[in-house]
């Protein structure tokens, strides 16, 4: 297992206020990694730095592709982050374009290969073979895609009819598109009923087993959460305060205390170890 | 019925200038949501450009009609394009996080701007083409005395607004850049995420804009055979008016909105009094507004809670 991810001090403050202070994790190729933390812990704003939306105060961003590429983050623009790092993301509200069809939003997210293909747009519109060859090579990759989201039949409807379910596992497959090294996903299960989220899972792991990618996952639902992740990471007020395999992260003090506020020395609410083994992750340790 | 078929060609003709003119207008604030002010004068440079190809091709004794014609078109198209991409660089990139009044403030700036730059390097006066390339037409009917002409030069307009509205279309519609640009339209921000320049997306919607203000400055340029500085002011305003008139942001809706424009002002003229066809013009703009916010073809904002 190589490296894929290495944060180190990774500090964001604005103005007097630190929303990131301090934080170090590594997430390794072909496994979910999970950031979880109470509401304001500072998760999306370690993606927004991942993806460029903000600069770190302080900190390295150090992304190694499987084939040995190395990429500061934090030194790179947005659009050059998702297109030579290959770092995909999605967003806790859905931002699919909605006025386009399901084909083309998956289709966009190709357009680099497309791009080049056409010759910046002239080869393109005559039609120059290399460039239907590489336009045909999207749809099937985005068929490919519907299929393993179950959608491939509303591939010619706008994105905003969908069903909020399958909103959902559309902007990952969108995500997926871009052929990501490292995919973040903010609180993909949101919104969720326990169908959809079964529906999700499948695919999340889908995603990690057979693309062989990293999945850097914030999420607050903790069936999703405990099912699927090889490792999380628990951030509190801008701090991390665990990090870990699921079982040891679930009997940390720390994070219990953070989430229930409980004394460090006190066993979860009966209802809590309940829920909790409800989702699968065995009572107790 | 002779004089309204004539009024109608001439209607039709002014209002595929308008069209034009209006589509860049609607492209721009379709992928960032601003109101090009400066636009009527690039339309203006583009007039301005052909009319210098033309004088340089006399000078060079180039007189073959269709070969000036296509060297005018593509001199003009080149420059004004160059003109549309240094505008957005110079003026809008740099304030393209700063909200919607600064990029506005500094587009009349550069209409100003760009006024008096063509007015001190080629003069205040008109400017003329002499003798007109392109003359003559076909009679369609005569009757009583009053014969219906339809001019070479209108069929010219006509012809290469629909050819041009129809690769516009194509170009928007299936595209790899016109994808680029519609999901910019929507979400800039992911668009970025998903690997799309939208810098370089911005860029091009200016030139293509400013290709098509120079193809109609030109056609401008042919069918009155005169321009000068200020032309751009009220030739925009009218075809910002015919955007607004059908939908800002949506491409059939500003060429719809340009006919209408043009059919408007032309049969008012012909109708009621020359003196008032602008007051017509932005009569209807008023009613349209009133009665249909979004204008003709508009999609209704949906704001969703």
């Amino acid at each position: 297992m190589t490296r894929l991810l290495v944060v180190e001090h990774l500090t964001l403050r604005f103005g007097g206020l630190v929303a990131v202070d301090d934080v170090s994790f590594a997430a390794e190729d072909r496994q979910i990694t999970a950031i979880i933390g109470p509401n304001g812990a500072g998760k999306t704003t370690v993606f927004n730095c991942l993806t460029g939306f903000y600069k770190p105060t302080v900190g390295r961003l150090t992304l190694t592709h499987p084939e040995g590429h190395r990429f500061l983050l934090e030194q790179m623009e947005g659009h050059v982050i998702a297109k030579t790092a290959r770092v995909a993301r999605t967003f806790q509200n859905i931002r699919l374009f909605p006025g386009m069809s399901v084909l083309e939003n998956l289709v966009v997210a190709q357009h680099n290969k497309l791009m080049r293909a056409s010759g910046f747009t002239l080869a393109g519109l005559v039609g120059a073979p290399a460039y239907k060859k590489a336009e045909r090579a999207a749809v099937d990759l985005a068929s490919y895609w519907l299929d393993r989201a179950g959608i491939v039949g509303r591939a010619d409807d706008s994105a905003g009819n969908l069903p909020y379910g399958a909103q959902r596992r559309l902007e990952i497959i969108r995500a997926m598109c871009t052929e990501p090294k490292l995919l973040c996903l903010d609180e993909p299960a949101a919104g969720l009923n326990p169908r959809e989220t079964a529906e999700l899972n499948e695919l999340l792991m889908f995603i990690r087993d057979e693309h062989k990618i990293g999945v850097l996952l914030i999420e607050h639902d903790m069936s999703v959460v405990m099912k699927i992740s090889d490792h999380i990471v628990v951030l509190d007020y801008g701090r991390k305060i665990s990090d870990g395999s699921p079982a040891a992260v679930r009997a940390d003090p720390a994070v219990i205390r953070a989430y229930l506020g409980e004394e460090e020395d006190e066993a979860l609410p009966p209802e809590v170890s309940k829920d909790l083994g409800a989702a699968g992750v065995p009572a107790g340790s | 019925m002779a004089y309204f078929l004539q009024q109608l060609i001439n209607g039709l003709s002014l209002g595929a200038i308008f069209g034009l003119i209006a589509i860049g207008y609607t492209m721009v604030y379709g992928i960032i949501g601003m109101i090009n002010f400066a636009h009527g004068d690039i339309f203006m440079v583009g007039g301005f450009i052909a009319i210098i190809a033309f004088m340089v091709l006399g000078l060079l004794g180039i007189t073959w009609v269709p070969l000036a014609l296509l060297v005018m078109l593509a001199v003009a198209v080149a420059f004004t394009a160059l003109y549309g991409w240094a505008l957005e660089r110079v003026a809008y990139r740099p304030l393209r996080n700063s909200g919607r009044l600064a990029p506005l403030i500094s587009a009349i700036g550069m209409s100003i701007f760009l006024q008096n730059y063509v007015q001190l390097l080629q003069g205040a006066r008109n400017k003329a083409l002499g003798t007109p390339p392109i003359s003559g037409g076909i009679t369609l009917m005569d009757s009583a005395g009053f014969s219906v002409q339809l001019s070479y030069m209108q069929i010219i307009i006509i012809v290469s607004t629909v050819l041009l509205m129809a690769g516009f279309t194509y170009l928007i519609n299936t595209t790899t850049l016109g994808r680029n640009q519609r999901a910019c339209e929507q979400d800039m921000r992911m668009a970025r995420l998903l690997g799309v320049d939208v810098d370089r997306t911005i860029a091009l919607t200016f030139v293509m804009g400013a290709s098509l203000a120079a193809v109609a400055g030109m056609v401008w340029l042919l069918y009155y055979g005169i321009i000068d500085f200020y032309v751009g002011f009220l030739a925009g305003i009218k075809a910002f008016t015919a955007a607004v008139l059908g939908g800002i942001g949506s491409l059939p809706g500003a060429m719809l909105g340009g006919l209408l424009i043009g059919l408007i002002e032309v049969f008012w003229s012909a109708y009621f009094s020359a003196e008032y066809k602008d007051v017509a013009a932005f009569g209807i703009l008023v009613l349209v507004l009133v009665f249909r916010p979004t204008g003709l073809l508009g999609k209704p904002e949906v704001e969703k809670v």
